[in-house]
Protein backbone atom coordinates (compact mmCIF):
# COMPACT_ATOMS: atom_id res chain seq x y z
CA UNK A 1 0.00 0.00 0.00
CA UNK A 2 0.96 3.18 -0.55
CA UNK A 3 0.49 6.77 1.25
CA UNK A 4 -1.54 7.85 -1.41
CA UNK A 5 -4.41 5.99 0.52
CA UNK A 6 -3.25 7.92 3.58
CA UNK A 7 -4.58 11.41 3.65
CA UNK A 8 -3.78 13.35 6.55
CA UNK A 9 -5.75 15.69 8.13
CA UNK A 10 -6.94 18.74 6.24
CA UNK A 11 -4.34 21.24 7.41
CA UNK A 12 -4.01 24.07 5.54
CA UNK A 13 -6.78 22.86 2.94
CA UNK A 14 -8.98 26.03 2.23
CA UNK A 15 -12.96 25.92 3.46
CA UNK A 16 -14.67 23.91 0.57
CA UNK A 17 -18.27 24.77 0.14
CA UNK A 18 -20.26 21.37 0.77
CA UNK A 19 -21.11 19.22 -2.47
CA UNK A 20 -24.29 20.28 -4.24
CA UNK A 21 -26.99 17.50 -4.19
CA UNK A 22 -28.67 17.31 -8.06
CA UNK A 23 -32.04 15.49 -7.98
CA UNK A 24 -31.80 12.89 -10.65
CA UNK A 25 -33.60 14.49 -14.24
CA UNK A 26 -37.52 12.56 -14.12
CA UNK A 27 -38.34 13.34 -17.96
CA UNK A 28 -41.03 11.20 -18.04
CA UNK A 29 -42.53 12.64 -15.01
CA UNK A 30 -43.20 15.67 -16.71
CA UNK A 31 -44.43 14.28 -20.22
CA UNK A 32 -47.32 12.24 -18.07
CA UNK A 33 -47.86 15.62 -16.33
CA UNK A 34 -48.46 17.07 -19.53
CA UNK A 35 -50.36 14.81 -21.20
CA UNK A 36 -53.13 14.50 -18.60
CA UNK A 37 -53.60 18.15 -17.83
CA UNK A 38 -54.07 18.23 -21.49
CA UNK A 39 -56.41 15.55 -21.79
CA UNK A 40 -58.13 17.32 -18.92
CA UNK A 41 -58.33 20.61 -20.74
CA UNK A 42 -59.88 18.71 -23.40
CA UNK A 43 -62.80 17.77 -21.59
CA UNK A 44 -63.14 20.97 -19.91
CA UNK A 45 -63.70 22.45 -23.21
CA UNK A 46 -66.27 20.21 -24.61
CA UNK A 47 -68.04 20.67 -21.15
CA UNK A 48 -68.20 24.15 -21.80
CA UNK A 49 -68.57 24.41 -25.12
CA UNK A 50 -71.57 21.86 -25.55
CA UNK A 51 -74.61 23.45 -25.98
CA UNK A 52 -76.63 20.34 -24.68
CA UNK A 53 -75.29 21.17 -21.35
CA UNK A 54 -77.57 24.05 -21.46
CA UNK A 55 -75.42 25.91 -18.80
CA UNK A 56 -77.75 28.86 -18.94
CA UNK A 57 -80.64 26.98 -17.53
CA UNK A 58 -78.62 25.66 -14.98
CA UNK A 59 -77.37 28.97 -13.45
CA UNK A 60 -81.50 30.02 -14.05
CA UNK A 61 -82.39 26.86 -11.45
CA UNK A 62 -79.47 26.80 -9.84
CA UNK A 63 -81.28 29.13 -6.96
CA UNK A 64 -84.37 28.92 -7.92
CA UNK A 65 -87.03 28.68 -5.05
CA UNK A 66 -87.80 24.99 -5.29
CA UNK A 67 -84.37 24.03 -5.61
CA UNK A 68 -83.39 25.75 -2.62
CA UNK A 69 -86.11 24.11 -0.27
CA UNK A 70 -85.27 20.97 -1.90
CA UNK A 71 -81.61 21.10 -0.59
CA UNK A 72 -82.95 22.58 2.58
CA UNK A 73 -85.00 18.96 2.75
CA UNK A 74 -81.78 17.22 1.86
CA UNK A 75 -79.33 19.08 4.88
CA UNK A 76 -82.37 18.77 7.57
CA UNK A 77 -83.41 15.18 6.92
CA UNK A 78 -79.21 14.13 6.72
CA UNK A 79 -78.77 15.81 9.54
CA UNK A 80 -81.71 14.09 11.50
CA UNK A 81 -80.80 10.90 10.56
CA UNK A 82 -77.82 11.05 11.22
CA UNK A 83 -78.27 12.48 14.49
CA UNK A 84 -80.82 9.90 15.73
CA UNK A 85 -79.06 6.96 13.80
CA UNK A 86 -75.94 7.69 16.18
CA UNK A 87 -78.25 7.73 19.25
CA UNK A 88 -79.67 4.46 18.24
CA UNK A 89 -76.78 3.14 17.31
CA UNK A 90 -74.56 3.94 19.99
CA UNK A 91 -77.18 2.50 22.53
CA UNK A 92 -76.96 -0.74 20.02
CA UNK A 93 -72.97 -0.77 20.29
CA UNK A 94 -73.05 -0.36 23.97
CA UNK A 95 -75.83 -3.48 24.76
CA UNK A 96 -73.35 -5.55 22.50
CA UNK A 97 -71.05 -5.36 25.24
CA UNK A 98 -73.98 -5.93 27.94
CA UNK A 99 -73.32 -8.68 30.14
CA UNK A 100 -76.86 -9.56 29.32
CA UNK A 101 -77.06 -12.08 26.61
CA UNK A 102 -80.42 -11.09 25.63
CA UNK A 103 -79.47 -7.64 25.33
CA UNK A 104 -76.49 -9.12 23.51
CA UNK A 105 -78.31 -11.28 21.05
CA UNK A 106 -80.85 -8.16 20.04
CA UNK A 107 -78.05 -5.81 19.50
CA UNK A 108 -77.01 -8.26 17.16
CA UNK A 109 -80.21 -9.06 15.38
CA UNK A 110 -81.40 -5.43 14.68
CA UNK A 111 -77.52 -5.06 13.01
CA UNK A 112 -78.48 -8.27 11.03
CA UNK A 113 -81.80 -7.56 9.92
CA UNK A 114 -81.76 -4.12 9.14
CA UNK A 115 -78.60 -4.42 7.08
CA UNK A 116 -79.97 -7.96 5.42
CA UNK A 117 -82.42 -5.64 3.64
CA UNK A 118 -81.93 -3.00 0.49
CA UNK A 119 -83.04 0.74 1.88
CA UNK A 120 -85.11 1.30 -0.97
CA UNK A 121 -87.08 -2.09 0.03
CA UNK A 122 -87.56 -0.87 3.54
CA UNK A 123 -88.70 2.42 3.22
CA UNK A 124 -91.16 0.65 0.32
CA UNK A 125 -92.31 -1.41 3.39
CA UNK A 126 -92.36 1.80 6.03
CA UNK A 127 -94.47 3.61 3.06
CA UNK A 128 -97.12 0.86 3.08
CA UNK A 129 -97.24 0.38 6.77
CA UNK A 130 -100.76 1.19 6.57
CA UNK A 131 -101.62 -2.24 4.62
CA UNK A 132 -100.08 -3.59 8.29
CA UNK A 133 -101.90 -1.52 11.20
CA UNK A 134 -104.70 0.56 9.70
CA UNK A 135 -104.53 2.58 12.47
CA UNK A 136 -102.44 3.43 15.06
CA UNK A 137 -103.50 4.51 18.33
CA UNK A 138 -106.73 5.16 17.37
CA UNK A 139 -105.55 7.35 14.40
CA UNK A 140 -105.21 6.27 10.64
CA UNK A 141 -101.87 5.36 10.04
CA UNK A 142 -102.04 6.94 6.52
CA UNK A 143 -102.22 10.14 8.64
CA UNK A 144 -100.05 9.42 10.92
CA UNK A 145 -97.09 9.03 9.11
CA UNK A 146 -96.72 11.08 5.92
CA UNK A 147 -93.69 10.62 3.70
CA UNK A 148 -91.51 12.63 5.23
CA UNK A 149 -92.33 11.30 8.60
CA UNK A 150 -91.52 7.52 6.82
CA UNK A 151 -88.61 8.81 5.10
CA UNK A 152 -87.00 9.98 8.81
CA UNK A 153 -88.19 6.70 9.82
CA UNK A 154 -87.03 4.22 7.52
CA UNK A 155 -83.88 6.09 6.83
CA UNK A 156 -82.97 6.33 10.26
CA UNK A 157 -83.66 2.45 11.72
CA UNK A 158 -81.03 1.58 8.36
CA UNK A 159 -78.78 4.32 9.15
CA UNK A 160 -78.60 3.23 12.98
CA UNK A 161 -76.97 -0.45 11.96
CA UNK A 162 -74.22 1.09 10.59
CA UNK A 163 -73.62 3.16 12.98
CA UNK A 164 -73.82 0.62 15.56
CA UNK A 165 -71.61 -0.86 14.25
CA UNK A 166 -69.06 2.07 13.75
CA UNK A 167 -69.14 2.68 17.48
CA UNK A 168 -68.60 -0.79 18.74
CA UNK A 169 -65.23 -0.82 16.33
CA UNK A 170 -64.30 2.53 17.96
CA UNK A 171 -65.15 1.16 21.94
CA UNK A 172 -62.86 -1.88 20.81
CA UNK A 173 -60.21 0.20 19.70
CA UNK A 174 -59.53 1.67 23.00
CA UNK A 175 -57.37 -0.62 25.23
CA UNK A 176 -59.03 -2.60 27.88
CA UNK A 177 -56.09 -1.37 30.25
CA UNK A 178 -58.03 2.31 30.31
CA UNK A 179 -61.22 0.30 31.69
CA UNK A 180 -60.00 -1.38 33.80
CA UNK A 181 -58.01 1.37 35.13
CA UNK A 182 -60.97 3.50 34.95
CA UNK A 183 -62.98 0.67 37.64
CA UNK A 184 -59.72 0.59 39.66
CA UNK A 185 -60.44 4.61 40.14
CA UNK A 186 -64.28 3.83 40.80
CA UNK A 187 -65.32 5.45 38.17
CA UNK A 188 -69.23 4.33 37.77
CA UNK A 189 -70.40 2.38 34.44
CA UNK A 190 -71.89 5.98 32.75
CA UNK A 191 -68.77 7.71 33.78
CA UNK A 192 -66.46 5.13 32.59
CA UNK A 193 -68.46 5.44 29.32
CA UNK A 194 -69.08 9.11 28.73
CA UNK A 195 -65.39 10.27 29.74
CA UNK A 196 -63.13 7.31 29.57
CA UNK A 197 -64.10 4.73 26.30
CA UNK A 198 -66.27 7.12 24.09
CA UNK A 199 -63.72 10.27 23.48
CA UNK A 200 -61.24 7.48 23.03
CA UNK A 201 -63.47 5.44 21.08
CA UNK A 202 -64.01 8.61 18.66
CA UNK A 203 -60.76 9.08 17.08
CA UNK A 204 -61.72 5.59 15.53
CA UNK A 205 -65.00 6.13 14.98
CA UNK A 206 -65.13 10.00 13.48
CA UNK A 207 -63.65 8.76 9.72
CA UNK A 208 -65.95 6.00 9.15
CA UNK A 209 -68.72 8.44 10.66
CA UNK A 210 -67.82 11.33 7.80
CA UNK A 211 -68.02 8.88 5.14
CA UNK A 212 -71.53 7.56 6.63
CA UNK A 213 -72.41 11.44 6.87
CA UNK A 214 -71.30 11.50 3.06
CA UNK A 215 -73.51 8.41 1.69
CA UNK A 216 -76.43 9.79 4.01
CA UNK A 217 -76.36 12.83 2.33
CA UNK A 218 -76.23 11.23 -0.71
CA UNK A 219 -78.60 8.34 -0.19
CA UNK A 220 -81.56 10.86 0.82
CA UNK A 221 -81.70 11.22 -2.81
CA UNK A 222 -83.72 7.75 -2.47
CA UNK A 223 -85.97 9.35 -0.62
CA UNK A 224 -87.51 10.60 -4.08
CA UNK A 225 -89.54 7.60 -4.99
CA UNK A 226 -91.92 7.51 -2.09
CA UNK A 227 -92.31 11.48 -2.96
CA UNK A 228 -90.66 13.36 -0.79
CA UNK A 229 -89.11 16.99 -2.00
CA UNK A 230 -86.01 16.61 -1.66
CA UNK A 231 -83.00 18.03 -3.80
CA UNK A 232 -83.21 15.58 -6.46
CA UNK A 233 -86.81 15.36 -6.70
CA UNK A 234 -87.38 18.34 -6.79
CA UNK A 235 -85.10 19.03 -9.56
CA UNK A 236 -87.12 16.17 -11.18
CA UNK A 237 -90.24 18.20 -10.59
CA UNK A 238 -89.22 20.48 -12.95
CA UNK A 239 -87.18 18.50 -15.73
CA UNK A 240 -90.72 16.46 -16.19
CA UNK A 241 -92.17 19.68 -16.67
CA UNK A 242 -89.77 21.54 -18.96
CA UNK A 243 -87.45 18.16 -20.39
CA UNK A 244 -84.55 19.80 -19.65
CA UNK A 245 -83.48 17.22 -17.78
CA UNK A 246 -79.25 17.13 -18.50
CA UNK A 247 -79.26 20.83 -16.89
CA UNK A 248 -81.14 20.07 -14.02
CA UNK A 249 -79.68 16.74 -13.12
CA UNK A 250 -76.18 18.86 -13.21
CA UNK A 251 -77.89 21.30 -10.65
CA UNK A 252 -78.96 18.67 -8.10
CA UNK A 253 -74.99 17.35 -9.26
CA UNK A 254 -73.78 20.63 -8.22
CA UNK A 255 -75.33 20.97 -5.02
CA UNK A 256 -74.28 17.20 -3.72
CA UNK A 257 -70.62 18.04 -4.14
CA UNK A 258 -70.63 21.70 -2.87
CA UNK A 259 -72.34 20.14 0.54
CA UNK A 260 -69.92 16.98 0.48
CA UNK A 261 -67.09 19.26 -0.10
CA UNK A 262 -67.90 21.34 3.14
CA UNK A 263 -68.69 18.32 4.96
CA UNK A 264 -65.20 16.63 4.15
CA UNK A 265 -63.75 19.97 5.64
CA UNK A 266 -65.64 20.10 8.91
CA UNK A 267 -64.13 16.51 9.14
CA UNK A 268 -60.80 16.95 8.63
CA UNK A 269 -61.29 19.95 11.97
CA UNK A 270 -63.28 17.26 14.16
CA UNK A 271 -60.16 14.44 13.60
CA UNK A 272 -58.05 17.03 14.36
CA UNK A 273 -59.65 18.01 17.81
CA UNK A 274 -60.07 14.22 19.12
CA UNK A 275 -55.97 13.52 17.89
CA UNK A 276 -55.66 15.57 21.04
CA UNK A 277 -53.08 13.89 23.66
CA UNK A 278 -51.64 11.90 20.99
CA UNK A 279 -48.35 12.18 19.88
CA UNK A 280 -47.46 14.83 17.20
CA UNK A 281 -50.58 16.36 18.14
CA UNK A 282 -50.77 20.14 19.30
CA UNK B 1 -73.87 17.16 42.25
CA UNK B 2 -74.55 17.39 45.67
CA UNK B 3 -72.32 18.90 48.03
CA UNK B 4 -71.10 15.91 50.62
CA UNK B 5 -69.37 17.15 53.61
CA UNK B 6 -66.52 14.63 54.42
CA UNK B 7 -65.89 14.21 58.40
CA UNK B 8 -62.12 14.94 57.99
CA UNK B 9 -61.13 12.96 60.62
CA UNK B 10 -62.59 9.89 59.53
CA UNK B 11 -60.60 10.61 56.61
CA UNK B 12 -57.07 10.68 57.79
CA UNK B 13 -58.31 7.16 59.75
CA UNK B 14 -59.71 5.93 55.87
CA UNK B 15 -56.29 7.52 54.35
CA UNK B 16 -53.44 5.90 56.77
CA UNK B 17 -53.32 2.28 56.96
CA UNK B 18 -56.03 -0.72 56.54
CA UNK B 19 -55.01 -4.17 56.56
CA UNK B 20 -55.49 -6.73 54.64
CA UNK B 21 -56.41 -10.93 55.23
CA UNK B 22 -56.68 -13.11 51.92
CA UNK B 23 -57.58 -16.54 53.05
CA UNK B 24 -57.95 -19.86 51.37
CA UNK B 25 -57.62 -18.01 47.53
CA UNK B 26 -58.45 -19.92 44.57
CA UNK B 27 -58.29 -18.69 41.05
CA UNK B 28 -58.70 -20.58 37.39
CA UNK B 29 -58.07 -19.22 33.84
CA UNK B 30 -59.60 -22.20 31.96
CA UNK B 31 -57.22 -24.96 32.42
CA UNK B 32 -55.04 -22.67 34.33
CA UNK B 33 -55.08 -23.19 37.87
CA UNK B 34 -53.72 -19.75 38.60
CA UNK B 35 -53.59 -19.05 42.11
CA UNK B 36 -54.03 -22.86 44.33
CA UNK B 37 -55.02 -21.75 47.65
CA UNK B 38 -53.24 -18.49 48.83
CA UNK B 39 -53.37 -17.09 52.55
CA UNK B 40 -51.35 -13.93 53.56
CA UNK B 41 -51.84 -11.14 56.28
CA UNK B 42 -50.55 -7.74 55.59
CA UNK B 43 -50.79 -6.06 58.77
CA UNK B 44 -51.63 -2.06 58.55
CA UNK B 45 -49.20 0.23 57.58
CA UNK B 46 -46.38 -2.21 56.38
CA UNK B 47 -45.01 -2.79 53.15
CA UNK B 48 -45.45 -5.99 51.51
CA UNK B 49 -43.07 -6.78 48.49
CA UNK B 50 -44.11 -10.47 46.34
CA UNK B 51 -41.79 -11.54 43.78
CA UNK B 52 -41.57 -14.84 42.25
CA UNK B 53 -41.43 -15.69 38.31
CA UNK B 54 -43.85 -14.65 35.78
CA UNK B 55 -46.83 -17.02 35.77
CA UNK B 56 -46.37 -17.21 39.22
CA UNK B 57 -49.67 -15.80 39.92
CA UNK B 58 -48.06 -12.73 41.81
CA UNK B 59 -50.38 -10.13 39.40
CA UNK B 60 -53.36 -11.97 39.72
CA UNK B 61 -53.04 -12.05 43.29
CA UNK B 62 -52.64 -8.49 43.63
CA UNK B 63 -55.62 -8.15 41.11
CA UNK B 64 -58.05 -10.45 42.93
CA UNK B 65 -57.41 -7.97 45.93
CA UNK B 66 -59.53 -4.76 44.37
CA UNK B 67 -61.80 -7.46 42.92
CA UNK B 68 -60.48 -6.74 39.62
CA UNK B 69 -60.39 -10.43 38.89
CA UNK B 70 -62.87 -12.40 40.77
CA UNK B 71 -61.76 -15.13 43.19
CA UNK B 72 -63.32 -18.66 42.72
CA UNK B 73 -63.00 -19.38 45.86
CA UNK B 74 -61.74 -18.25 49.35
CA UNK B 75 -62.06 -14.50 50.62
CA UNK B 76 -60.36 -10.96 50.71
CA UNK B 77 -61.05 -8.64 53.30
CA UNK B 78 -59.30 -5.52 53.79
CA UNK B 79 -59.58 -3.51 57.09
CA UNK B 80 -62.01 -6.15 57.86
CA UNK B 81 -64.48 -6.04 54.87
CA UNK B 82 -64.92 -8.18 52.59
CA UNK B 83 -63.45 -7.13 48.93
CA UNK B 84 -66.96 -7.74 46.41
CA UNK B 85 -68.90 -10.24 48.45
CA UNK B 86 -71.45 -9.75 51.47
CA UNK B 87 -70.93 -13.05 54.27
CA UNK B 88 -74.40 -13.82 54.92
CA UNK B 89 -74.26 -17.50 56.90
CA UNK B 90 -72.02 -19.49 54.71
CA UNK B 91 -72.74 -18.30 51.92
CA UNK B 92 -71.21 -15.16 49.98
CA UNK B 93 -73.29 -12.84 47.73
CA UNK B 94 -71.36 -11.20 45.32
CA UNK B 95 -72.05 -6.91 45.97
CA UNK B 96 -73.63 -4.91 43.06
CA UNK B 97 -71.42 -2.77 41.04
CA UNK B 98 -72.01 0.53 43.24
CA UNK B 99 -70.51 -0.93 46.17
CA UNK B 100 -67.78 -2.96 44.57
CA UNK B 101 -66.49 0.58 43.20
CA UNK B 102 -67.06 2.54 46.46
CA UNK B 103 -64.78 -0.46 48.20
CA UNK B 104 -62.38 0.64 45.11
CA UNK B 105 -61.53 3.78 46.29
CA UNK B 106 -60.15 2.86 49.05
CA UNK B 107 -57.72 0.73 47.31
CA UNK B 108 -55.20 2.50 45.04
CA UNK B 109 -53.95 0.72 42.17
CA UNK B 110 -50.52 1.56 40.17
CA UNK B 111 -50.27 -0.41 36.44
CA UNK B 112 -47.61 -2.33 35.21
CA UNK B 113 -48.03 0.11 31.94
CA UNK B 114 -49.23 3.17 33.65
CA UNK B 115 -53.38 3.53 31.71
CA UNK B 116 -53.36 6.87 32.18
CA UNK B 117 -56.07 8.39 30.44
CA UNK B 118 -54.38 9.77 26.83
CA UNK B 119 -57.01 12.29 26.34
CA UNK B 120 -56.85 14.29 29.30
CA UNK B 121 -54.42 16.44 30.80
CA UNK B 122 -51.99 15.27 34.18
CA UNK B 123 -54.10 17.23 35.86
CA UNK B 124 -57.24 16.06 34.39
CA UNK B 125 -55.81 12.68 35.16
CA UNK B 126 -55.80 12.99 38.47
CA UNK B 127 -58.74 14.73 39.53
CA UNK B 128 -61.41 12.18 37.95
CA UNK B 129 -61.67 10.01 40.46
CA UNK B 130 -62.06 12.17 43.24
CA UNK B 131 -64.65 14.48 41.41
CA UNK B 132 -66.62 11.61 39.72
CA UNK B 133 -66.69 9.19 42.16
CA UNK B 134 -65.95 10.61 45.50
CA UNK B 135 -67.76 13.81 44.76
CA UNK B 136 -65.42 16.20 45.97
CA UNK B 137 -65.82 19.96 44.74
CA UNK B 138 -63.51 20.28 41.44
CA UNK B 139 -61.42 23.08 43.01
CA UNK B 140 -60.66 21.59 45.65
CA UNK B 141 -59.84 18.44 44.05
CA UNK B 142 -57.35 20.36 41.58
CA UNK B 143 -55.30 21.78 44.68
CA UNK B 144 -55.30 18.34 46.21
CA UNK B 145 -53.86 17.19 42.86
CA UNK B 146 -51.50 19.99 42.23
CA UNK B 147 -49.93 19.29 45.81
CA UNK B 148 -49.74 15.35 44.94
CA UNK B 149 -48.02 16.50 41.50
CA UNK B 150 -45.08 18.28 43.89
CA UNK B 151 -45.00 15.11 46.24
CA UNK B 152 -44.32 13.01 42.80
CA UNK B 153 -41.96 16.10 41.96
CA UNK B 154 -44.40 17.01 38.62
CA UNK B 155 -45.39 20.34 39.84
CA UNK B 156 -44.86 22.05 36.45
CA UNK B 157 -46.42 19.23 34.36
CA UNK B 158 -50.09 19.53 35.30
CA UNK B 159 -51.41 20.49 32.00
CA UNK B 160 -49.50 18.17 29.83
CA UNK B 161 -50.88 15.74 28.07
CA UNK B 162 -49.17 12.04 29.23
CA UNK B 163 -47.71 11.09 26.10
CA UNK B 164 -45.53 14.35 26.19
CA UNK B 165 -44.62 12.82 29.26
CA UNK B 166 -41.58 10.23 29.68
CA UNK B 167 -42.33 6.59 30.86
CA UNK B 168 -40.98 7.51 34.48
CA UNK B 169 -42.89 10.54 34.39
CA UNK B 170 -45.99 8.91 33.55
CA UNK B 171 -45.95 6.46 36.50
CA UNK B 172 -45.25 9.29 38.69
CA UNK B 173 -48.78 10.85 37.30
CA UNK B 174 -50.39 7.25 38.03
CA UNK B 175 -49.06 7.34 41.48
CA UNK B 176 -50.77 10.34 42.44
CA UNK B 177 -53.77 9.46 40.72
CA UNK B 178 -54.23 6.27 42.90
CA UNK B 179 -53.04 8.51 45.80
CA UNK B 180 -55.80 11.12 44.90
CA UNK B 181 -58.53 9.02 46.54
CA UNK B 182 -56.25 8.71 49.92
CA UNK B 183 -56.28 4.96 49.97
CA UNK B 184 -56.08 3.68 52.99
CA UNK B 185 -54.00 0.70 50.81
CA UNK B 186 -51.78 0.69 47.50
CA UNK B 187 -51.17 -1.69 45.30
CA UNK B 188 -48.74 -1.98 42.59
CA UNK B 189 -48.35 -4.03 39.76
CA UNK B 190 -45.00 -4.54 38.43
CA UNK B 191 -44.47 -0.37 38.62
CA UNK B 192 -41.39 -0.51 36.96
CA UNK B 193 -40.92 -3.39 34.62
CA UNK B 194 -42.50 -1.13 31.62
CA UNK B 195 -39.79 1.35 32.06
CA UNK B 196 -36.12 2.32 30.43
CA UNK B 197 -33.55 1.03 33.22
CA UNK B 198 -32.62 4.66 33.78
CA UNK B 199 -35.87 5.46 34.52
CA UNK B 200 -36.36 3.28 37.04
CA UNK B 201 -34.51 4.88 39.92
CA UNK B 202 -37.05 7.98 39.98
CA UNK B 203 -40.04 5.92 40.44
CA UNK B 204 -38.71 3.36 43.20
CA UNK B 205 -37.97 6.78 45.10
CA UNK B 206 -41.37 7.90 45.16
CA UNK B 207 -42.70 4.48 46.20
CA UNK B 208 -40.08 4.29 48.94
CA UNK B 209 -41.04 7.87 50.20
CA UNK B 210 -44.99 6.63 50.30
CA UNK B 211 -43.27 3.71 52.69
CA UNK B 212 -42.22 5.88 55.11
CA UNK B 213 -45.15 7.57 55.10
CA UNK B 214 -46.90 4.65 56.59
CA UNK B 215 -49.60 4.02 53.72
CA UNK B 216 -50.07 -0.07 53.55
CA UNK B 217 -48.53 -1.33 50.87
CA UNK B 218 -48.34 -4.40 48.34
CA UNK B 219 -45.44 -4.45 45.52
CA UNK B 220 -45.30 -7.16 43.07
CA UNK B 221 -42.05 -6.14 41.44
CA UNK B 222 -38.71 -7.89 40.27
CA UNK B 223 -36.68 -5.16 41.91
CA UNK B 224 -34.48 -7.34 44.76
CA UNK B 225 -32.83 -4.38 46.13
CA UNK B 226 -36.01 -2.43 46.18
CA UNK B 227 -37.29 -5.31 48.46
CA UNK B 228 -34.39 -5.45 50.78
CA UNK B 229 -34.87 -1.46 51.72
CA UNK B 230 -38.11 -1.04 51.75
CA UNK B 231 -40.04 -4.42 52.32
CA UNK B 232 -41.35 -5.25 56.12
CA UNK B 233 -42.18 -8.82 54.58
CA UNK B 234 -41.08 -10.21 51.60
CA UNK B 235 -43.71 -13.10 49.73
CA UNK B 236 -42.15 -15.31 47.16
CA UNK B 237 -44.84 -17.25 44.90
CA UNK B 238 -44.11 -19.50 42.69
CA UNK B 239 -47.04 -21.77 40.79
CA UNK B 240 -49.79 -20.42 42.71
CA UNK B 241 -48.45 -20.80 45.80
CA UNK B 242 -46.11 -18.75 48.15
CA UNK B 243 -43.64 -20.70 48.92
CA UNK B 244 -41.75 -18.66 52.04
CA UNK B 245 -42.42 -15.30 53.53
CA UNK B 246 -40.79 -13.30 55.93
CA UNK B 247 -38.34 -10.53 56.84
CA UNK B 248 -35.99 -9.81 53.84
CA UNK B 249 -33.03 -10.35 55.31
CA UNK B 250 -34.46 -14.00 55.84
CA UNK B 251 -36.56 -14.56 52.58
CA UNK B 252 -33.51 -12.89 50.09
CA UNK B 253 -30.30 -13.69 52.25
CA UNK B 254 -31.00 -17.07 53.83
CA UNK B 255 -33.92 -18.49 52.03
CA UNK B 256 -35.11 -22.02 53.31
CA UNK B 257 -36.63 -23.14 49.98
CA UNK B 258 -34.69 -24.67 47.18
CA UNK B 259 -36.97 -23.17 44.44
CA UNK B 260 -36.46 -19.60 46.44
CA UNK B 261 -33.10 -19.93 46.66
CA UNK B 262 -33.01 -20.93 42.28
CA UNK B 263 -35.06 -17.80 41.59
CA UNK B 264 -32.86 -15.95 43.35
CA UNK B 265 -29.48 -17.13 41.75
CA UNK B 266 -31.00 -15.67 38.77
CA UNK B 267 -31.93 -12.54 39.39
CA UNK B 268 -29.38 -11.54 42.01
Amino acid sequence: MSATLVRTPSTARPAEPPPRIVPARRAGQWTAAALVLALLALGLVSVVRNKAFQWDVVAQYFTSASVLRGLGLTLWLTALVMALGFVLGTLLAVLRFSANPVLRAVSWGYVWFFRSTPILVQLLFWFNIGALYPQILGVSTVNLLGPVSVAVIGLTLHEAAYAAEVVRGGILSVDRGQLEAAQSLGLGRWRRLSRIVLPQAMRAIVPPAGNMLIGTLKGTSIVSVIAVQDLLYSTQLVYHRTYEVIPLLLVATLWYVAVTSVLSLGQHYVERHYARGTAGAR
Amino acid sequence: MSSVTVDPAAEAQAATTAKVEIRAVHKTFGPLHVLRGIDLDVRAGEVTVVLGPSGSGKSTLLRTINHLEKVDSGTVSVDGTLVGYRRSGNKLYELRERDILKQRTRIGFVFQNFHLFPHLTVLENIVEAPVSALKRPRKEAEAAARTLLERVGLADKAEAYPKQLSGGQQQRVAIARALALEPGLLLFDEPTSALDPELVGEVLDVIKDLAASGTTMIVVTHEIGFAREVADTVVFMDEGRIVEQGPPAEVLDSPRHERTRAFLSKVL
